[in-house]
């Protein structure tokens, strides 16, 4: 059954269009990530499904019940913020009880539910002290505990980690995972940071202009993006694409180029004769004897080389443009060696130039 | 983007609440919300309309009529009289005598108070020497001292110096309760501007007053504006100090008006009364009215101490 | 070097004016000083006269009653116009300029609006008399009594649009995210205002605090233009005790020592919040 449901949504401020009739459905226990440049309507998504936007059109559906016009609190959810939001002069307990105590419930319910969520959290010796005597980490515990306290199927996280440093960023990314791995609850995750989008969803939704451009696992996402904006959005190093046309074969081509598409599963029948761009990511390149084993292979030369500790991004030029591939550290490039690459066009994508989707 | 909806969300009960949230213009919380608003909105205008309406009154209408009611036969007479015809004691030339000495007074103590505070100022952000702080906090401490402890020992001083009762005594002696505040202003500002700043400045060869002059001031000019405010209307707004260091020829403004409002000699004629009340609030209000944003921000800078 | 001639006129009006000024006077009022200053020490007479004086005694008692009736009323309406103006509403900058705009005027011209408004044959009382209520009785400003009341009216008109702007420039300094977790957790508005944002603006509730308070003992002006301490010495208060015994009554010693007494409550203000303030800054 669905947990979450938009339909039909939209949001618009004055003249501005933020959100345009979109359409997402979200399965019970699924991690779902909205990820997207800024402005690109994911936060402001994700407070229509608080609650916390009034909608221009369009409705609203958790655990099958219209909640379009419901009240944030009546809807079921629990909500985790970037700038943690907690109360500066309550304590942490004070932080996680007090929406429990404005709602009436009984006191040992409300301390049964904090000592389960401090302990879920580990943040039991945390109770007695004030947010401004915790750490960034710590408080982003907190936070999450206020949510837990709610007892809700739904979590909704606005960019929880982008205030922490790399480094508790990535710890505390495991500990949402794990937490969502134990409780099993719907959570929408809002983030500008791939890796997180990577790292943590069962789908990711990719946004742009107030519009999903792709809503597929990590996987898929990844290898088969269905348009230019999804593929260079996502990986790290970005994706290389070459400007030329597609020819009858199917070959690309380009300024003294030309790739045997045979390989390539085209998603449309005809494309021959349009300006495209092929995209091939870094680390699919491969280099020396392995390139020789790949269906299409090239001599070149290095131009630039960037090491950057795990391996090493070598710049060079393939049909007259900018190409990158990214080899192990441990082997020896040089600016103005001669090498040879190599790749698989079936792992590559082609995009049409005009247009941008995937062919 | 059909992929994003499931096939079995066809059968979706789609018939409940859709879109924006049912909001009435005249819900219960904006009546309540708007009404607040406008009465005490009200509230606070009406001494200003009963100013203006008095003002433009005769006599004889003021003691038939109510004092909101607008004006039936508009007169300016009022306004005249109150500029060149109302008598303090001796004087008989309105408050145009008052309006001219505020003005003599107000220009130099705003432009001299300014100079001083922004060297001040500039002075302990980037060249700290030493017990400038000291200074700086018995400075501070100063503008919450109350004036009185103040009043006679600078009394004194003017004597000493020929200046007490003469308009450049009251200029030097709101250059000298100016200070604290302003010099709390411009050091916080200066204090703001990235330090580079100056070390290019220094690295270049600029000194104390090049630095000042061609790097500070120039960056600072907003700075200044507020300054300017705070100073022109407090300046123009005073009382206490004018009435203690003037004498009658060279009262202020403020001084003026209230001898004439408050003199117990002669037949009260409130519409000369509220039309030289205005006029002493007209320069401040004028201020005010165009300089909206500005003046708020004053304030805040004023407000934020320390 | 050049720093420090520059900073002239603050190091003379930090040590001569301030400095000296204050321990001048302070030192002035153990004197028999009339007219003129003269050093002739009579010890606490000046001061066992101040206390004796029913004219002192009664200026206490108003600055007492202004002062506290303004501290609360100017933080409850300031704070009250300031949530109202936090609403999203429209038309926030024209009502902003209305509420605030009584603070550009000097305390003389709103004391004589306020003294027309409140003339009993002409003003308020003389129109809601003049509707036909002929038993309305709204006289602050010649009725003993009340009259400081009268006073408080005026300084509320100017001066609460001042608590109004430094408690929004507060509302709007409070994370957003805060208003919406405190929606999520159904906190009403109410209630997010009494437990969560007032103890927030903490430091900008001090600050208002510490201006109106510093206002409050130089209320002069207001009192000079409204009513000139009457009826009688009914609506006297300190700082205008002080000028009335230096300049008009020749006994400088009397004003020495209440202006003495007036820098004396003000430092007992003064040094506990500094210290709050400024030792906490120290010690990190």
């Amino acid at each position: 059954m669905e947990s979450v449901i938009v339909k039909d949504l939209s949001l618009n401020f004055g003249a501005v269009k933020v959100l345009n009739s979109l359409n997402l459905a979200i399965e019970q226990g699924e991690f779902l990530v909205l990820l997207g440049p800024s402005g690109c309507g994911k936060s402001t998504l994700l407070n229509c499904v608080a609650g916390l936007l009034d909608v221009s059109a369009g409705q609203i559906f958790i655990n099958g019940k219209n909640v379009t016009w419901e009240e944030p609190k009546d809807r079921g959810i629990g909500m985790v913020f970037q700038s943690y939001a907690l109360y500066p002069q309550m304590s942490v307990a004070g932080n996680l009880s007090f929406g429990l105590r404005v709602s009436g419930m009984p006191r040992d319910e409300i301390d049964k539910r904090v000592s389960r969520a401090a302990e879920v959290l580990q943040i039991e010796s945390l109770l007695n002290r004030r947010p401004a005597a915790l750490s960034g980490g710590q408080r982003q515990r907190v936070a999450i505990g206020r949510a837990l306290v709610r007892d809700v199927d739904v979590f909704l996280f606005d960019e929880p980690l982008s205030n922490l440093d790399a480094k508790l960023r990535s710890e505390l990314r495991v500990e949402i995972k794990r937490l969502h791995q134990r409780l099993k609850n719907t959570m929408i995750y809002v983030t500008h940071d791939q890796i997180e989008a990577m790292t943590l969803a069962d789908r990711i939704a990719v946004m742009k202009g107030g519009v999903i451009q792709q809503l597929d696992t990590p996987q898929a996402i990844y290898s088969q993006p269905v348009n230019r904006f999804v593929a260079g959005f996502i990986g790290s190093p970005g994706m290389n694409f070459l400007d030329g046309v597609l020819a009858k074969g199917p070959v690309f081509e380009a300024d003294g180029l030309t790739v045997d598409l045979e390989r390539y599963q085209f998603e449309s029948t005809d494309g021959t004769g349009r300006t495209v761009q092929l995209g091939i990511r870094p680390e699919h390149v491969l280099i020396g004897e392995a390139a020789a084993a790949m269906p299409h292979t090239a001599e070149t030369a290095v131009e630039l080389v960037e090491p950057m500790g795990s391996d090493t991004l070598v710049w060079t030029r393939l049909g007259g443009q900018a190409f990158a591939l990214r080899v192990d550290a441990e082997r020896a490039v040089r600016d103005g060696d001669t090498i040879r690459i190599g790749f698989d066009p079936a792992r590559a994508s082609i995009f049409d130039a005009v247009s941008g989707e995937r062919l | 983007m059909d992929n994003t909806v499931s096939a079995d969300l066809r059968d979706l009960d789609t018939s409940g609440p859709s879109g924006p949230r049912p909001r009435r213009t005249f819900s219960r919380r904006n009546i309540f919300l708007y009404g607040t608003l406008l009465v005490i909105a009200l509230y606070y205008l009406l001494p200003l309309y009963v100013m203006v309406v008095t003002s433009l009154k005769g006599m004889p209408e003021i003691r038939l009529g109510n004092i909101f009611a607008p004006p039936v036969d508009v007169t300016f007479a009022p306004w005249v009289k109150a500029w060149s015809q109302a008598c303090t004691g001796l004087n008989c030339d309105g408050l145009s005598r008052g309006f001219w000495n505020s003005v003599r007074i107000t220009v130099p103590s705003v432009v001299l108070s300014i100079a001083i505070a922004s060297v001040n100022g500039y002075a302990l952000a980037n060249w700290r020497f030493k017990g400038a702080e000291t200074f700086f906090t018995i400075l501070i401490f100063g503008a919450f001292i109350p004036y009185q402890v103040m009043l006679y020992p600078i009394v004194i001083l003017l004597r000493e110096m020929g200046l007490y009762g003469s308009l450049w005594g009251l200029v030097i002696v709101h250059c000298i309760f100016g200070m604290p505040i302003l010099t709390l202003l411009f050091r916080n500002y200066f204090t703001s501007l990235p330090e580079e700043l100056f070390k290019a400045g220094r690295v270049d060869g600029a000194g104390f007053w090049g630095i000042y002059l061609r790097i500070m001031v120039p960056m600072s000019l907003p700075i200044f504006v507020v300054a300017l405010i705070i100073q022109v209307t407090g300046i123009w707004n005073d009382f206490l100090f004018g009435v203690v260091y003037t004498r009658p020829d060279t009262y202020p403004m403020t001084v003026q008006l209230n001898n004439i409002v408050n003199s117990v000699q002669g037949v009260k004629e409130y519409n000369v009364n509220m039309a030289a009340t205005l006029l002493t609030g007209l320069v401040p209000l004028a201020i005010y009215f165009a300089s909206g944003r500005f003046f708020v921000r004053g304030i805040a800078a004023g407000a934020v101490k320390g | 070097m050049t720093a420090k001639i520059a900073s002239l006129p603050m190091i003379l009006t930090a040590s001569v004016v301030f400095a000296g000024g204050t321990v001048w006077t302070f030192v002035y009022s153990f004197t028999d000083s009339g007219l003129l200053p003269r050093l002739r020490f009579v010890g606490l007479d000046q001061y066992e006269r101040l206390w004796s004086t029913r004219r002192w005694l009664v200026s206490i008692e108003n600055l007492f009653i202004y002062g506290v009736c303004m501290l609360v009323f100017s933080l409850v309406i300031g704070f009250v116009l300031a949530a109202l103006l936090d609403q999203k509403i429209r038309f926030e900058n024209t009502f902003r300029t209305i509420f605030l705009y009584p603070f550009a005027l000097s305390f003389i011209v709103t004391g004589l609006v306020w003294q027309w408004l409140l003339n009993p044959d002409f003003g308020i009382q003389g129109v809601v008399q003049g509707l036909g209520w002929t038993s309305f009785d709204f006289d602050p400003l010649y009725d003993p009594d009340i009259v400081i009341y009268g006073i408080l009216i005026a300084a509320l008109w100017q001066s609460t649009g001042l608590v109004m702007c430094l408690m929004l420039a507060g509302l709007r300094g409070i994370d957003e995210d805060i208003w919406k977790a405190a929606r999520v957790d159904g906190i009403p508005m109410w209630r997010t205002y009494v437990f969560i944002v007032i103890p927030m603006l903490r430091p900008v509730l001090v600050t208002a605090l510490v201006i109106i308070a510093s206002g409050i003992v130089k209320v002069y002006d207001l009192v000079v233009a409204q009513t000139s301490g009457g009826p009688g010495i009914a609506s006297e208060v300190p700082a205008k005790y002080v000028y009335d015994m230096m300049f008009s009554s020749q006994n400088l010693g009397q004003g020495f020592a209440a202006s003495t007494m007036m820098l004396l409550s003000v430092l007992i203000v003064l040094i506990p919040w500094a210290y709050l303030e400024f030792g906490k800054k120290k010690h990190g």
